[in-house]
Parts: C-alpha cells; sequence; structure tokens
C-alpha cells in the first residue's frame, strides 16, 4: 500500500527526531547549556543559542494545547478523512507538536492529557499521533 | 525627533474588488497608483519612491522596480517590504522616513495581486512538517488561535458573530465590496465550517485587485486640491515565531505596535472616532481591540455585543466592510478607506465624527504587527 499523504521532509538538522519515530522512540534536541528541550530542531538552541545540544529520550505524554476541525479539504490525499482533527499538543518537556488526536473530535478538548503513539506510514517515515488518556 | 504629524497622505486609489480576469497584478497595480497619483492632485513625474509589498500568490524579486518601469518612473528609492498583511503600513512609514532624510520627496505604496482569477497555489503550498497532519491553509492557523482564545475566555462561536456582521452592514453600503448582502446569527451559525471553530462566514474571501496611497510631505502639500491626511502615529510589533513556539495566542504584536503609535499621535482609545482593523478572521480584530487597549484582555467579544462597531454605533469599525466583505486583500485598501472616511467621501457610509482613526495591518498568522494613527489635523 503505498502512502500517498504528504510526507516531513526530512533534513540534516531534523533526521535524528525522524529516526527516533522510526525506532518508536520519540527523542527531542535538548540544550546542555540551559536545559531546554526545543522543537522543531534547530542547529542552535532558540533559548540559548548555544550549539551544543544532546538528543533526550522524551516521556511522550502531554496536553492539548489548542485542535482544530478541518472540514475544508485542501489536499485531495485526506478526502476520506475530513473532517479530520490537527492538534496542537504541548509535550510535558515544553515543545509543542502539531499532531493528531485519534478517535472522536468532538471528544477533544483543550487541558486533555493525551500519550504519544507511533504511526509507521512508509517504510522510512513514522508520523506521531497522540490518544487521549 | 518624531517624524509624526509631519507628513500627509495626499491621494489613494483603488481598482474593482473581485474576479478580475486577464489582469496581472502589474496592471492592477499601475491602475490603483494611477488613480491615487490623480486623486492626490499631481503630476506621476513628481514621484520619485515606488514601495510595495509583493503579491501574495506570486512572490517576486524586485517587484517595486518592476512596478517603478511600468509607471515610467525611474526611482530615487524603491523597496519590497515583507511583513505580509502588515507589509503595507509599514512601507508608508519607510517612505515617510526616506523623505525625512532626503532621499526621496513623493512616495507611493501599493498592494496588488490576483490570486482569484490567477494561481491560488501559494494559499496551499507545503508548509513544512505540518502538511503530515493535515494542517492547510492560512485558516489552519486563525482557527487555532481562535479555538485557544474562546477556551481561554469561556466564549463561543456566537460571541464572534458582530464582526462578520458588521463587516456585512457596512459592505452593503459599499459598491465595490464583494459581499453587499446583509447576514443575520443564523447565517453566520449555519454557513459551514472550514476549519472548526471557524465557519464560512468568519472567513475572508481571496479577490483580485489593487490600492494605492501617495506620501509626502505636509508642507509639500499646501497647494494640493483635497485635505491632507496627517501621519500622527505608526508602530510595529511581531510575535515572530510560529504557532508551535509562539508562547501566547491570545495576545498579539499589536499590543507592542499600538502602545507605541497611541503614545506617539498622543491619542488614547477615547479619541478614536473610527477604526479600520484588519480581520481576515473574526477573532482578529476582537484580539486587536483588546491589545490596543479599547477594552481589557479576554472582554474583546463582550466589548463588540452591543453593535457599537456597526454602522451607527458609538465607534464604527470596518466601515468599507472590512476583509471579511469589502476584500480579504492584505491591508492597503484599509488604508485607502480611512482616508477617504476621514476626508468625509463616503457618502452613505460616511461616518459622522472622522477626526482621528486607527489603522491596523497584520499578517501571517497574527505573526506581523502594524499600525497607523491618520487625523485630520497634526497630531
Ligand atoms: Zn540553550
Amino acid at each position: 500500500m503505498d502512502y500517498k499523504k504528504p510526507l516531513p521532509i526530512v533534513t540534516e538538522t531534523n533526521r535524528p527526531f525522524w529516526d527516533s519515530l522510526k525506532a518508536h522512540a520519540m527523542r527531542l534536541p535538548q540544550c546542555d547549556a540551559c536545559g531546554k528541550f526545543h522543537a522543531p530542531p534547530r542547529d542552535f538552541c532558540p533559548h540559548c543559542l548555544s550549539d551544543k545540544l544532546t538528543w533526550k529520550p522524551v516521556q511522550g505524554t502531554g496536553e492539548v494545547y489548542s485542535f482544530i476541525v478541518m472540514h475544508q479539504l485542501y489536499d485531495k490525499t485526506f478526502a476520506d478523512d475530513v473532517p479530520y482533527n490537527v492538534t496542537m499538543v504541548k509535550l510535558d518537556e515544553g515543545p509543542r507538536l502539531v499532531s493528531n488526536v485519534r478517535g472522536p473530535n468532538d471528544a477533544i478538548r483543550i487541558g486533555d492529557r493525551v500519550k504519544l503513539v507511533y504511526d509507521d506510514v512508509s517504510a522510512e517515515i513514522t508520523l506521531h499521533r497522540f490518544v487521549r488518556l | 525627533m518624531s517624524i509624526a504629524g509631519k507628513y500627509i497622505i495626499a491621494g489613494v486609489g483603488n481598482t474593482k474588488y473581485g474576479k478580475l480576469p486577464g489582469r496581472s497584478s502589474e496592471s492592477l497595480t499601475v491602475e490603483a497608483i494611477r488613480n491615487a497619483i490623480q486623486d492626490a492632485g499631481i503630476d506621476k513625474s513628481q514621484v520619485d519612491a515606488v514601495l510595495t509589498k509583493a503579491p501574495t500568490s506570486n512572490f517576486e524579486l524586485l517587484y517595486s522596480t518592476r512596478i517603478s518601469e511600468h509607471l515610467g518612473i525611474v526611482p530615487k528609492v524603491t523597496a519590497t517590504i515583507d511583513n505580509a498583511g502588515a507589509s503595507t503600513a509599514s512601507a508608508l512609514v519607510y517612505g515617510a522616513m526616506c523623505i525625512e532624510e532626503g532621499l526621496c520627496s513623493v512616495a507611493v505604496v501599493s498592494y496588488g495581486d490576483n490570486p482569484l482569477t490567477g494561481s491560488r497555489d501559494v494559499y496551499a503550498k507545503p508548509a513544512g512538517d505540518t502538511d503530515a497532519y493535515g494542517m492547510f491553509g492560512a485558516v489552519s492557523g486563525y482557527a487555532m488561535i481562535t479555538q485557544r482564545y474562546l477556551h481561554k475566555f469561556n466564549k463561543t462561536s456566537v460571541n464572534l458573530a458582530p464582526i462578520p456582521i458588521g463587516d456585512r452592514k457596512w459592505a452593503s453600503m459599499n459598491p465595490n465590496a464583494l459581499f453587499q448582502k446583509p447576514i443575520t446569527l443564523d447565517d453566520h451559525q449555519s454557513s459551514r465550517f472550514v476549519a472548526e471553530p471557524l465557519h464560512l462566514l468568519d472567513c475572508c474571501p481571496v479577490t483580485d485587485g489593487a490600492a494605492a496611497a501617495v506620501i509626502m510631505s505636509a508642507e509639500r502639500a499646501k497647494d494640493l486640491p483635497k485635505a491632507p491626511v496627517y501621519l500622527n502615529g505608526f508602530g510595529q510589533g511581531h510575535t515572530a515565531w510560529e504557532l508551535v513556539t509562539r508562547e501566547h495566542y491570545t495576545t498579539s504584536g499589536a499590543l507592542q505596535s499600538g502602545k507605541v503609535a497611541f503614545q506617539m499621535a498622543g491619542i488614547t482609545p477615547r479619541n478614536v472616532d473610527f477604526l479600520e482593523l484588519y480581520g481576515p478572521f473574526s477573532v482578529v480584530p476582537i484580539i486587536t481591540l483588546e491589545d490596543y487597549g479599547f477594552c481589557k484582555k479576554g472582554e474583546g467579544c463582550d466589548f463588540v455585543a452591543d453593535n457599537k462597531t456597526h454602522p451607527g454605533g458609538a465607534l464604527p469599525m470596518n466601515t468599507s466592510g472590512g476583509l471579511l466583505s469589502e476584500t480579504g486583500m492584505p491591508g492597503m485598501q484599509l488604508i485607502v478607506e480611512a482616508v477617504r472616511q476621514l476626508r468625509g467621501e463616503c457618502g452613505q457610509r460616511q461616518v459622522p465624527k472622522h477626526d482621528v482613526t486607527v489603522v491596523s495591518n497584520q499578517g501571517g498568522h497574527m505573526t506581523t504587527h502594524s499600525t497607523l494613527v491618520l487625523g485630520t489635523h497634526p497630531r
């Protein structure tokens, strides 16, 4: 089965992130100097500009910061999905991710606790999704 | 010393808004600038600075330089300024600064685009990793902001309705507005969802069109036929960061921009006769009203609930129909409307008090912001 939807653009900067998803063990860059996590991945810590970064595992838990339910079809590969949710998840480590929450759209509320699950959409790419706890 | 109060908008012009097949962005822009130059009562030979926002649908290098060539003007200054929807207000201020420093003497500022008949691909172009999760279009970011806003301040979609309903009431008196048929709360609530919580009637239309303004010193404008409109205050503020990293969704660059602009002009919200606020989606003017200090944070919906911004209200807002009903073009048209209202040229929709106005421009997903305080008298 070919996966037809848009895929993330993997770069030298974010490759460890997508590799970590493929390994079903999400990591994010944590700054050695200031201790803060950040996302999306950068070469320099956006908090203190240090280039000493270490890819650290995250717990995979967080909460719904905001969400929308897309009804408009922008990309025909989502034709079978509308209406679908796009959810801004705030990880417990601090950074936010744009993702999707599985389950009924009308059950989602800001502040809901959510947990990371992995979705192997192609041989190369695993996407993060979330389920409500 | 500030240049506020020393520079004026001498002329404004625009094209039709809507579907304008066969017209390039250059053609539309030249028409708007020609109309603005005629409105100012000057000859194009006096124009020596050309400032534009590049067309959103087709971002091209050296756009201002190209427009100068179309106008048959060899400019002393050009710049294509990219603050997204805040570009033209920012460009107008840049024009005044360049004149003040002697680089040029008369500047035109314009925006023109043909996304309706031309290409709209840019509005759905890959935005990065968020595409994989189905987050497409400008509406998705604004919907994300709206959801957070409604949650935080315990409001619903119904509380946003005074914005689209008001814009449409004003547009019903503007023959150049794209949508002129009045709408009700029921129309708003029953219009389809584009991206929940935003209904179709919360979203601006994409249109072809162009608008322009001429700026020069008040001194130079003394003998011109039309009354000058003074640039009495201006500001900028940017959240800059995209939604994943932005600290707050319910406060925008309008906070910083408005603080500087209002202070420069020596005004408070009490002095403002009417407003032209950039509102591509219903929540934006509400957040802007709060950030500008017309009401407290979180009270924007309550502030507009009595329809005070509608025709006949105490604080007319978006008197041409705004982005939701006149045209979704990024911003220049609001400056044009502000100038015409200040001059008293607006016929049926003319507001009764028209000495001081505030125009907001903003872009991205409430990422950029630029403010103008305009008046019939110098500050
Ligand atoms: Zn750091």
